[in-house]
C-alpha cells in the first residue's frame, strides 16, 4: 500500500475533522456550564460557537480582528455588569467559558487547538466546582473524549476513520488509565487547610435556617435533594417517631422565631434527662455551611468536635462544609427537664406585647374553662386545629402584622411552620411554657440500602410544651390537621400535586438511584484525609502522613508504569499455522510414545513415526510430503494446500494396532 | 551560530556516541526495538503538565474530590499516551530503500519501504528539515517517498533519517535515528550550452535514408506504393488492398562520444559536456557510444543505455 505523502509546513491549518471535534468539546463545556451562566450569556456564546462552526465549514480562515476585539471587550463588560467583578468562582468561570468560545474564532493552527483543548480541560474541571454529583462527574469525564479525540486528530498521517469511531480510542485510553487514576486519587496527599480562599457560600444547600418565619420553608419543602442519610443499629424507629431535632427556638418577635441569642444566654449544662430507652445510629450529613448537626429526637451526647447545648441541640465546632459522617445515640422515651427552672419558665412564656389580641383572648378563655389542667388546654388547641376548618397547603395566603391571629381566625391555611408557631403562641398565652423546634421529620426508608433517606423536603417544625411531671413534651400540631404529614411526609400532605413524580415505580427507581448516590457521596466525595488514613491501616501503616503517602504513591505509580511498559514491550510473534500443525501432530504421536528428539528434523521424525506405525504409513508419508512441500517450496505457504494440511493433521487419528 | 551548533554536535557525536544517540551506519533491514527508541515530552506536553498541576492544586484546595478524580484521570491518560507513542515505533521495520535517478542539484527520490505487524498512525520521517507523515495499516508494506537534496555527482551516502511520532496526543515525542548503510549515485549535471559533438567521417552513411526491413504493420494501399509491398494474402480477406508497411528509421546520428577528444578542458567540464551530449542524444532517441578512461561503452540506445552511460560518467574520479 502506498500512502500519499504529506508535506508538512510549520504552521499548517487544521483540517475539518479536528475543528469539528474541537467545536464539539467546546459545546460540551458550554453545555456543562450553562446552568450557572446567565441565560443571555450562554445563549450568545452558543450562537457564536454555532456561527463559527458554520463559517469555518464553508471556508477556512480567521475571523477579522475588528470582530474579535469588540467581542472580547463585550464579554468582559458583560461579566463585570453581571457579577460586579471578574474574580471568584461564578464570574471567573463565566469569563473562562466566554474566552474559550472566543478562542474558537482565532483557531486555525494546531497550536491554537492545543491551547484551546488545554483550556477546555480546565473549564471541564471547573464545572465540577459547581456540582460534584455522580452524573455531573460522569458527564464531565465523557467530555474528555472529544478533547482527546481532537488532540489525536491533530496528528498528521492517520488511517481514515469515521467521526464516532474517532472518539473510541480516547475511551480506551481513559479506561486503561483508570487504575492508575484511582490509585493516584486514593494516595494523593490531601491538604489539611486550603491554600487560598474558601469555597464560596452556595456550594452547598443551606437546608434549615436558624430562624423560622411562617412561610419561609416553602423553598425547602419542594427541594427533593438528600439532606442526610441515617442508618440505625437495629430496627429503625417507626415513622411517627422519626423526628430529627436541629434548632430549638425560644424567641418570638411577633413574626419570626429564633434561637436564644448566645450573647444573652450564658452557656448552660444540657438540661437534665431521664432516659428509658435509647437507640444508636449513624448520620451522613450533606454539607450545610451551618454548625448544627441534626439528631434523632433527644441526643444523649455529642459526636467528636461538636458540643451538646442546653436544649439538646448539637453544634459542631465549625460549619459543615463537606459531607460529614457521625455516630450518635438518642433517647426515644425520656423525661426532659422534669423540673423547670425559673429562667426557662420565663423564657418559655415570653410573648411580644401588643400582638395577636384575639389569640390571647382565646387562650384566656381556655384557661378559664379548664382551670389548671394544662394537658386539657393542649388537647383543646389540637382540637381546634383538627376541627376548625384548617387546611394544609404549601402555598398559604400571606399573613399580616398579627400573624397568629390572621392564621387562626382568618386564613386557616398553612403548613408546619404556621401550625407550630400558632400553637406555641397559644400555649404561651395560656401560661404553658412552650417553644418551637425545627428539624426533619420522616424520611424514606430505603430497604435496598437499609438506610433512612432524609430530604430537604422533610424539613419540619413542631412544638414542645412543658407539662408538670412530664417535662418537655413534643406536640406536633401539623399532625392534628394532616396526620399523613407525620406518617408520609410533606409532599403527601400537600395533596396530589406532582402525582406523576410520586408514581410508584418512579419512586422505586429514585430510591434505588439514591443508593448509587450514597455510594458516590460516601466513597468519593466524602473521601477525606481521615478516610485516607483509615484506608492504609489494614496494611499496617498506622500514621500515614504526607511523606508516607507520597512514597506509596511513587512506588505504586512505578508499579503501574512497569505493567504498562510490559504491555508496550509485548510483541506478538507472527503466528505460524504450519508450525502449530506440526506441533499438534507431534503431540498426537508423542501420546503413542513417538516423541520428537531435540535434534530431529521433521522428515526424519515422520519417517520414524511411519515405521513405528506401519498401519498408517501412507497417511504419515503423505503428511510429511505436504509439510515439506508447504514449508520449503514457497516463501509463504499457499492458502489452499495449507488449509488441507491443517485439516489432515486435525483429522489424523492413531489407530491402535496390536503389534 | 547555527554552524557552531552543528560543529559542536558533530564533535559530540564523534566523542560521545552513547550520549548523543549517534549510530553508525548499519545495513538494512533495520528494525526499531526498545533500546533505540527515545521519548521526551513535547513543548505542549510540558505545558499540559503545568496545567495538570494547576488543576491538581485547585482540586485539592477546594477539597473537591470529583475534580481531583478528573485530574487524576487526565494525568493517567497522558502517562498512558507515552506508552502508546513508544508502541507506535517499537517493532517498526525499514525493509529497503530504493533510489531514483537525479542529476546533481536536483532532489533524488528515495522510496522507503516500511513493514509493521500492526497498524500504526502518524509516523513521521525527517530528512534534513523536511518531514513526511504516513500511516501503516499493518498488513502490507508501506512505501514512503522522500526527496533527498543532492549537490554533486558521484556516490553519496544516505544521511541519517529520524523516524518519530507524537501520536496519540502530541504530549510526547518518541524518535529513533536510522542510518542505513547505503549510497546513492548522483548523475553529473550537464552544461547548459556548448558545441555539438563532431560527426565522425563516415557519418554520411548513417545519415542516408534507408528503408528498414522489419515488418511493422499493415495499412491501406495508397497510390504510389510499390506493388511488391502489397500483402496479397491479407488483402484477400479484406475489402481493399493492404500494404506491408516497413519501418522507416529516421536518420539517426551514431555519435561516438569520446573523452579523449575533449582535450583542453578540465575533468568536470569534460563530464558536464559529455552529460549534455548524452542528454541530447537521448532526447533525439539517438544511437551513441561512450569512451571514458578505463570504461568503454559500446554503441546503443534507450533509457537503460542512457542510465549506464550516465552512471559511468558519475563514477569518474
Amino acid at each position: 500500500m502506498t500512502s500519499p505523502p504529506a508535506r508538512l509546513p510549520r504552521e499548517r491549518p487544521i483540517d475539518a475533522r479536528a475543528f469539528d471535534l474541537l467545536s464539539l468539546t467546546m459545546a460540551l463545556v458550554l453545555g456543562l456550564h450553562s446552568p450557572h451562566l446567565p441565560w443571555w450569556l450562554g445563549g450568545a456564546l452558543a450562537l457564536i460557537l454555532g456561527w463559527r462552526w458554520w463559517q469555518r465549514r464553508r471556508q477556512a480562515g480567521r475571523v477579522p480582528r475588528w470582530l474579535k476585539l469588540p467581542l472580547l471587550v463585550l464579554l468582559t463588560l458583560a461579566v463585570i455588569v453581571q457579577y460586579g467583578n471578574i474574580f471568584g468562582r461564578e464570574p471567573g468561570t463565566a469569563l473562562a467559558v466566554g474566552l474559550l468560545i472566543l478562542k474558537l474564532l482565532e483557531t486555525e493552527t494546531a497550536r491554537d487547538v492545543r491551547v484551546g483543548i488545554s483550556f477546555a480541560c480546565f473549564a471541564l474541571m471547573a464545572a465540577l466546582l459547581f456540582d460534584q454529583g455522580l452524573i455531573a462527574t460522569v458527564v464531565v469525564a465523557l467530555g474528555l473524549l472529544p478533547a482527546l479525540a481532537t488532540l489525536r486528530a491533530l496528528e498528521p498521517g492517520q488511517l481514515p476513520s469515521s467521526l464516532p469511531r474517532a472518539l473510541l480510542p480516547g475511551l480506551a485510553l481513559s479506561a486503561a488509565a483508570l487504575p492508575l487514576a484511582l490509585l493516584a486519587f486514593l494516595l494523593v496527599p490531601r491538604l489539611s487547610s486550603p491554600l487560598w480562599g474558601a469555597p464560596s457560600q452556595d456550594q452547598a444547600r443551606t437546608g434549615l435556617g436558624d430562624s423560622m418565619t411562617p412561610g419561609n420553608f416553602t423553598d425547602l419543602l419542594t427541594d427533593d435533594h438528600p439532606a442526610m442519610r441515617v442508618s440505625f443499629d437495629g430496627a429503625p424507629p417507626p415513622p411517627d417517631r422519626r423526628y430529627f431535632r436541629a434548632y430549638v427556638m425560644w424567641n418570638f418577635d411577633g413574626r419570626s422565631w429564633r434561637q436564644l441569642d448566645p450573647r444573652y444566654a450564658p452557656p448552660r449544662q444540657p438540661a437534665p434527662l431521664e432516659v428509658a430507652s435509647s437507640i444508636r445510629y449513624q448520620i451522613s450529613l450533606q454539607p450545610t455551611r451551618r454548625r448544627v448537626l441534626p439528631m434523632l429526637d433527644v441526643p444523649l451526647q455529642a459526636p467528636a468536635q461538636a458540643t451538646l447545648q442546653a436544649d439538646h441541640e448539637v453544634m459542631a465546632d465549625k460549619p459543615v462544609n463537606d459531607q460529614l459522617n457521625y455516630a450518635a445515640r438518642s433517647a426515644l422515651q425520656y423525661r426532659l427537664q422534669p423540673s423547670l427552672d425559673e429562667r426557662s419558665r420565663r423564657l418559655g412564656l415570653r410573648l411580644p406585647a401588643d400582638f395577636n389580641p384575639r389569640t390571647h383572648a382565646l387562650a384566656a378563655q381556655w384557661r378559664q374553662r379548664y382551670g389548671g389542667d394544662d394537658a386539657a388546654i393542649v388537647q383543646a388547641a389540637l382540637g381546634l386545629f383538627h376541627d376548625g376548618g384548617f387546611r394544609y397547603t404549601l402555598a398559604p395566603a400571606p399573613l399580616g402584622r398579627d400573624s397568629v391571629d390572621d392564621f387562626l381566625f382568618d386564613t386557616h391555611e398553612g403548613f408546619c411552620e404556621h401550625y407550630s408557631s400558632a400553637f406555641t403562641v397559644l400555649m404561651r398565652a395560656a401560661g404553658i411554657p412552650a417553644r418551637v423546634v425545627t428539624g426533619y421529620q420522616g424520611g424514606y426508608w430505603n430497604k435496598y440500602g437499609n438506610y433512612l433517606l432524609v430530604r430537604y423536603s422533610d424539613a419540619h417544625a413542631w412544638s414542645e410544651v412543658w407539662l408538670a411531671g412530664r417535662g418537655w413534651v413534643r406536640v406536633d400540631p401539623t399532625g392534628a390537621v394532616r396526620p399523613e404529614r407525620v406518617s408520609l411526609g410533606a409532599a403527601a400532605a400537600a395533596g396530589d400535586q406532582l402525582s406523576w413524580y410520586r408514581n410508584d415505580w418512579l419512586q422505586g427507581l429514585r430510591n434505588r438511584w439514591d443508593i448509587v448516590n450514597r455510594w458516590w457521596d460516601q466513597g468519593v466525595i466524602g473521601f477525606d484525609a481521615l478516610r485516607q488514613r483509615g484506608l492504609l491501616t489494614p496494611f499496617g501503616i498506622r500514621d500515614a502522613d504526607t511523606a508516607t503517602l507520597g512514597v506509596l504513591l511513587a512506588i505504586s505509580s512505578v508499579l503501574f508504569i512497569a505493567i504498562g511498559l510490559a504491555w508496550a514491550l509485548l510483541r506478538r510473534q507472527p503466528r505460524d499455522p504450519l508450525r502449530g500443525a506440526l506441533r499438534e501432530l507431534e503431540r498426537k504421536l508423542a501420546r503413542k510414545g513417538i516423541a520428537r528428539r531435540p535434534a530431529e528434523g521433521p522428515q526424519h521424525y515422520l519417517s520414524r513415526a511411519a515405521r513405528a506405525l506401519p498401519g498408517q504409513r501412507d497417511e504419515l508419508a503423505s503428511l510429511m510430503r505436504s509439510y515439506l512441500e508447504l514449508r520449503y517450496a514457497h516463501d509463504e505457504p499457499p492458502t489452499e494446500p495449507l488449509r488441507a494440511f491443517l485439516h489432515a493433521v486435525r483429522d489424523f487419528r492413531i489407530v491402535n494396532v496390536v503389534k | 551560530m547555527r554552524d557552531l551548533l552543528q560543529r559542536l554536535q558533530r564533535w559530540a557525536e564523534r566523542r560521545l556516541p552513547a550520549l548523543t544517540r549517534y549510530r553508525r551506519p548499519e545495513s538494512l533491514p533495520i528494525e526499531l526495538h526498545r533500546r533505540r527508541i527515545y521519548i521526551v515530552p513535547t513543548g505542549f506536553g510540558l505545558g499540559f503538565s503545568v496545567l495538570l498541576l494547576v488543576m491538581l492544586v485547585g482540586a485539592l484546595n477546594y477539597a473537591n474530590n470529583a475534580a481531583l478524580l478528573l485530574t487524576c484521570l487526565l494525568g493517567a491518560a497522558s502517562a498512558a499516551s507515552m506508552l502508546v507513542a513508544f508502541r507506535s515505533l517499537d517493532g517498526l521495520r525499514l525493509g529497503h530503500i530504493r533510489a531514483g535517478h537525479a542529476v546533481a542539484g536536483q532532489p533524488l527520490e528515495l522510496t522507503l519501504t516500511f513493514d509493521s505487524g500492526r497498524p500504526r498512525n502518524a509516523i513521521r520521517v525527517d530528512l534534513d528539515d523536511r518531514t513526511i507523515a504516513f500511516a501503516l495499516n499493518g498488513r502490507a508494506s508501506t512505501h514512503v517517498k522522500l526527496a533527498l537534496p543532492t549537490a554533486q555527482r558521484g556516490w553519496q551516502p544516505l544521511p541519517r533519517l529520524r523516524v518519530w511520532t507524537s501520536w496519540p496526543l502530541g504530549l510526547f515525542r518518541a524518535w529513533s535515528w536510522l542510518h542505513p548503510e547505503q549510497s546513492v549515485l548522483v548523475w553529473p549535471r550537464a552544461e547548459t550550452a556548448g558545441p555539438q559533438p563532431h560527426a565522425p567521417a563516415d557519418d554520411a552513411r548513417h545519415m542516408r535514408l534507408h528503408r528498414g526491413d522489419e515488418l511493422a504493420a499493415l495499412r491501406d494501399y495508397r497510390a504510389g506504393d510499390p506493388q511488391r509491398h502489397i500483402a496479397w494474402k491479407a488483402s484477400a480477406r479484406h475489402e481493399n488492398l493492404l500494404v506491408k508497411d516497413f519501418e522507416q528509421p529516421q536518420s539517426r546520428p551514431q555519435w561516438q562520444l569520446d573523452w579523449r577528444r575533449l582535450g583542453g578542458l578540465d575533468n568536470e567540464a569534460r563530464i558536464a559536456r559529455l552529460a549534455r551530449w548524452l542528454n541530447e542524444a537521448q532526447a533525439q532517441r539517438g544511437h551513441y557510444s561512450l569512451w571514458l578512461p578505463g570504461n568503454e561503452i559500446p554503441g546503443g540506445s534507450g533509457p537503460l543505455h542512457y542510465a549506464h552511460c550516465m552512471s559511468a560518467l558519475a563514477q569518474l574520479p
